[in-house]
């Protein structure tokens, strides 16, 4: 007995510490590399930043080194209205976009979780399927349609509704649109497992006190999926905070969002220590609502156990 | 009043879905245009197909997405039933908080900055950039999704099962590969086949991990998606699309027959 537990409590080690091991070095170390850099003065060459510190570099140098520290990245950040106007517009653009996603997302949960319990889980699958197609794709899809010459307005304007093209595409309209087609599923599963968990008999009971449908929606439904709505939209508001590919392929050459601009500083201009500033100051901005997101699932996690 | 509840319900039904795949449809639809121009039907015809297969370099690119897919969805489901077994069994350790933090935070945060962060890594490490990077990376940002699924498959799991064997004399190992891993195992699939999709499907991360001579489908495809719409590129959209309806139809069948 006494051996095979400390052989089981050795292997038990080994089962955390290889995956911990994996996220060490290659998703928490990362970051602390992202913060080093960021702090760096930019340079020119390749790597395009000045090593603020090396791996040989002893203790004592390293405290030398901390007072040279430079916040220069950051200045910069906040001094090029370029940033803060993309922090600005991908908060907003990404905030439209989780409401509008959460009004098409809570009539289609509700309908498929108010099915019958038979073709529910058809239902949900043909819902979820398009997540598991190309996110690219189905952001390409929406160039055709959405285009100056393409399907929408090419339809629009041979039936007559619309004299000239609506000049959607290019707009931040057409990212919102973009947002709440690829981010759909992510805010439609939540929604729908709150609404599916519901006891009926809450419905049944409100209807018999006399609550007009609209009254039982509002007073029960409702509130009880509250914590579906607060799961998806931060589902959704948190990465399209960052989105890359939508602002790029639907938006304008005008259009600021952070990701474009983080891809553009990092690939066109070739300037790593800014890029990194702004990944860091991304992060702190999406820290409130990340944090959040790991409450709502360690206590899931929780409650499960 | 039934009624009404019942004709709403289909109307939302209706639109949830014509909303989802109208314009997967029209993407399809429009790979047969004999006509290079967008909103003009110029007639039927497959020689966008055609073109596909004379494009040296697509192809290349498609091997090595598979490939990548491969390895770092192994490794992916690997180290994300590890950590999933650790979070479920192991109650509260030290430092319990930033592994789950880890975990999770992947599942939602911005690609850019974890291409980023996995980029500046491979740079102060000297690693050259190329097929292994993207595989690293990859397994890195998909692993979270394995834990997550296995998790919810072991939190449901009767322990009583696993102590049986033991008491019967099955060693730690023996109990996990006899009594464990056939229960969970359809997670662990489900968790591979999500792995191998994301990996597949991603841009913005293996373009900051890859290197020359390790272009993905994606990125492949995402050069060509700046310069406009073209045929070409609605034609490999609907190989791919095929490729993954496939596999979907196939799983859902495969679990169906199992449930039965």
């Amino acid at each position: 007995m006494d051996s095979r537990w400390t052989a089981r409590a050795h292997r038990d080690w080994l089962v955390l510490a290889i995956p911990y091991g994996w996220l060490l070095i290659f998703f928490l170390a990362p970051f602390a590399l992202v913060l080093k850099i960021s702090l760096s003065q930019s340079a020119l060459r390749q790597p395009p930043y000045e090593p603020v510190f090396s791996w040989s570099d002893s203790f004592q140098s390293l405290l030398g080194k901390l007072s040279t520290l430079s916040l220069d990245s950051f200045g910069g950040l906040l001094s090029d209205s370029l940033y803060l106007e993309s922090y600005i517009s991908s908060v907003l653009i990404a905030a439209v976009s989780t409401i509008v996603t959460l009004l098409v997302a809570y009539p289609f949960a509700l309908a498929i979780a108010r099915s019958s319990p038979k073709i529910r889980p058809i239902l949900l699958g043909l819902a979820i399927a398009p997540f598991w197609t190309s996110f690219l794709i189905r952001v390409y899809a929406w160039i055709a349609i959405l285009k100056d010459e393409g399907l929408l307005n090419h339809f629009l304007l041979s039936i007559g509704v619309i004299d000239a093209p609506l000049g959607i595409f290019a707009t931040n309209t057409a990212i919102v649109i973009g947002i709440v087609y690829s981010y759909l599923p992510f805010m439609l599963l939540p929604l729908y497992a709150a609404i599916e968990g519901q006891d009926p008999a809450l419905l049944e009971a409100a209807a018999d006190l006399g609550a007009s449908p609209w009254r039982a929606f509002s007073r029960i439904t409702l509130p009880l999926s509250a914590r579906g709505i607060v799961a998806g939209s931060l589902l959704v508001f948190i990465p399209a905070v960052g989105e890359f590919v939508i602002p790029d392929l639907l938006g304008g050459s005008d259009t600021l969002m952070i990701g474009r601009t983080l891809w553009n500083d990092f690939f066109l201009n070739r300037d790593w220590p800014t890029a990194s500033a702004a990944a860091i100051v991304l992060l702190i901005l999406l820290v409130g609502p990340l944090l959040v997101y790991e409450r709502v699932q360690l206590r899931d996690e929780r409650q499960r156990a | 009043m039934r009624a009404g509840a019942s004709i709403a319900r289909t109307g939302a039904l209706a639109a949830g879905f014509a909303f989802l795949y109208g314009p997967i449809l029209l993407l399809v639809i429009y790979s047969f245009n004999a006509s290079r121009l967008v909103a003009v039907w110029g007639g039927v015809s497959t020689r966008w197909y055609a073109a596909l297969l004379q494009d040296a370099q697509l192809i290349a690119s498609v091997r090595i997405s598979l490939l990548v897919a491969m390895f770092s969805a192994l490794i992916a489901t690997f180290n994300g039933t590890l950590a999933a077994i650790a979070l479920v069994r192991f109650g509260r350790f030290r430092t319990r908080t930033l592994f789950a933090g880890a975990i999770y935070a992947p599942l939602v945060m911005p690609e850019v900055i974890l291409g980023l962060s996995l980029l500046l890594l491979f740079v102060a490490l000297g690693i050259e950039r190329g097929f292994w990077t993207i595989v690293a990376a990859h397994a890195t940002f998909t692993m979270c999704f394995v834990t997550v699924i296995v998790q919810s498959r072991l939190v449901n799991f009767d322990r009583a099962l696993e102590e049986a064997a033991m008491d019967l004399g099955a060693g730690p190992v023996r109990t996990f590969t006899a009594i464990t891993l056939p229960l969970i195992h359809p997670a662990i699939a489900a968790g591979f086949l999500l792995a191998f999709t994301l990996s597949l499907d991603d841009l913005v991360i293996a373009s900051f991990t890859a290197g020359p001579g390790s272009t993905t489908l994606p990125m492949r495809v995402y050069s060509q998606v700046r310069l406009g719409v073209s045929p070409e590129i609605n034609a490999i959209s609907t190989l791919m699309l095929a490729v993954v309806g496939i596999v979907l139809l196939s799983v859902a069948a495969l679990s169906r027959r199992r449930a039965q």
